[in-house]
């Protein structure tokens, strides 16, 4: 029997635990603030609240039974049937209601838990523990260890890491995948402390776990988008309820700043990289620009107001799953289109924006992704076309003569060899283009996200499930 | 106060290792010459063997299947078993 006194639930329960005490045989009551309450009974003090935490007390009254030291039953709160059917007794409490709801156990009190798991579990973690110096600023002390993206970190602290953890099933010591270009294995643990540093909040730590689990396969082989001196990093598109759930944004400024959700995914997948894979620029990452997506690039899809199916679902995920597709990606640029009414004219606008990508002369050696704003989606919805009818749309747009790709045609030196000046070329290979339906409701823009060389010998976009 | 973080790192203990002294001669050397497939990278190599075989050397040419990727661990083992010095080229 575990009460306290501050709660008017057990205050009022106080002639029953008697009456316990009297006809059920041996009861060891537990009070977690007051060594005297109940008044006159033998009561055992939880001053340090290990007996609640270790049998996982959320709320006082518990009742547990126990049979030859093990739990067979519990019960919260009060309820004189639960009460009766668990001590085998009957006419308990006569002149209480039949039932009264118990208030939260001191254990989970928001004030004390992160101290108590830390007591409890903190030696369940295997990372090394950095001692910092009195006169160190925290903050600074990160930024001297080389361990943050130039940006101010989150300190993580055994408590941080702990609570980050509560945001997972998954066991500390799992390991996820091996981060290049180290080739490190990174565990559970490991993602939580880098997630720490990043801002997130524990629920966002299985999006970044998905988003690792994706980066770190050799279909979408990170070190060579690592070590790249183009301007690409991981392009992290979420979709599923859960996005909705973790309070992504996938409207106005969805590419942009502002939100804790976005921004911290993303940082944490990168800061995992450089923390334990140890790819940091000027070292392996050899950018010529980079682009400031490499701090974070994450965003959700608008699936609520979206004419189309999802991008994961496009690519094999159900609706109702949460999932994250990886993609090399560089800055977005924007498509303007004020005029076009109808799905045709709008393609061409897409279309002639897509040829440029890159060079105007490259076909089929870089994908992109289309971030198709919900104004813009309002023509395709209104013409009544569908995703496949878009990207068919598109790609045959996107036929271009080879003797405008050719080495010097248009007076530019970069092309494809004169054999090929009488074919006609895809600018995009099949599944080159990635449409995602994202943006805020008042603008008729959409948006470009170039990629890096891509095929197996480059890399591919891959989605993974969201796991909790 | 005294506070701690945990290590956010993969916790690699770096091995120190002491350089090899420079060989006094490359004559009757294996070198390899290991090509990543970047564009021109076989032009630049080709100089170099002609240059290395002037002077002796008994020259192994490699290539890497794409710069993107690390060279696969076989082809560093077949490296590291016939060769006693090796250069890698980049180029673009």
């Amino acid at each position: 029997m575990v009460v306290k006194r501050e709660c008017a639930t057990c205050v009022m329960v106080t002639p029953v635990i008697a009456d316990l005490i009297d006809r059920a045989g041996p009861v060891l009551v537990v009070s977690q603030d007051d060594p005297g309450f109940p008044d006159g009974m033998p009561v055992h003090h939880d001053a340090d609240l290990a007996i609640s935490w270790h049998h996982s007390i959320e709320t006082v009254p518990t009742l547990i039974r126990v049979n030859g030291g093990v739990e067979t039953d519990r019960t919260v709160g009060w309820s004189r049937a639960e009460w009766e059917g668990l001590s085998g007794l009957d006419g308990l409490g006569p002149e209480l209601p039949a039932m009264r709801p118990g208030c939260g156990s001191a254990s989970v009190d928001p004030d004390l838990a992160d101290g108590l798991r830390v007591r409890f579990t903190a030696s369940t973690l295997r990372s090394r523990r950095v001692e910092l110096a009195d006169l160190e600023d925290e903050i600074e002390a990160l930024f001297d260890r080389g361990w943050t993206d130039g940006l101010p970190v989150v300190p993580p602290t055994e408590a941080r890491v702990l609570r980050m953890l509560e945001g997972t099933t998954r066991a500390a010591d799992e390991i996820v995948a091996v981060v290049p270009p180290d080739l490190v294995e990174v565990t559970i643990e490991k993602i939580a402390v880098n997630a720490v540093m990043a801002g997130c909040r524990p629920e966002y730590l299985p999006w970044v776990i998905a988003a690792l689990e994706a980066a770190c396969t050799d279909e979408f082989n990170v070190h060579g988008v690592l070590a790249t001196t183009m301007p690409v990093g991981p392009v992290i598109i979420a979709n599923g309820p859960g996005t909705r759930a973790i309070g992504m944004n996938s409207g106005g400024n969805v590419l942009g700043q502002g939100n804790r959700a976005n921004l911290t995914i993303g940082r944490a997948v990168q800061l995992v990289i450089r923390n334990v894979g140890g790819g940091r620029p000027g070292e392996v990452d050899r950018a010529a620009h980079g682009n400031p997506g490499k701090l974070s690039f994450c965003f959700a899809e608008d699936e609520v107001g979206s004419p189309w199916t999802s991008l994961a679902t496009a690519r094999g995920f159900g609706p109702d799953l949460d999932a994250v597709t990886v993609f090399a990606g560089e800055g977005p640029r924007c498509i303007v289109d004020q005029s076009a009414r109808s799905p045709e004219l709008l393609a061409n606008t897409f279309a002639a924006c897509l040829r440029t990508l890159h060079n105007p002369k490259s076909v089929m050696a870089f994908d992109a992704v289309l971030v198709v704003g919900p104004e813009h989606a309002r023509v395709f919805r209104e013409g009544g076309w569908d995703r496949e009818r878009v990207l068919a749309e598109l790609h045959a747009r996107l036929m271009v003569p080879g003797h405008e790709l050719v080495k010097g045609a248009n007076g530019i030196a970069e092309g494809l060899d004169e054999k090929f000046r009488d074919l006609e070329l895809p600018k995009f290979r099949p599944d080159g283009l990635l449409l995602v339906h994202a943006g805020g409701g008042a603008g008729l823009f959409s948006a470009i996200i170039g990629g890096w060389a891509n095929g197996s010998l480059g890399s591919q976009p891959v989605t993974k499930e969201v796991r909790p | 106060m005294t506070s701690y973080v945990l290590d956010p790192t993969g916790e690699r203990t770096v091995a120190t290792r002491a350089l090899l002294a420079r060989p006094a001669s490359i004559e009757g050397r294996r070198i390899g010459l290991l090509d990543i497939s970047k564009a021109r990278g076989d032009v630049f190599l080709d100089r170099l063997e002609v240059l290395l075989r002037e002077r002796g050397a008994h020259v192994l040419r490699f290539r890497k299947p794409t710069f993107t990727k690390p060279a696969p661990v076989d082809l560093r083992h077949e490296i590291s078993t016939q060769c006693e010095m090796v250069i890698e080229a980049l180029a673009d």
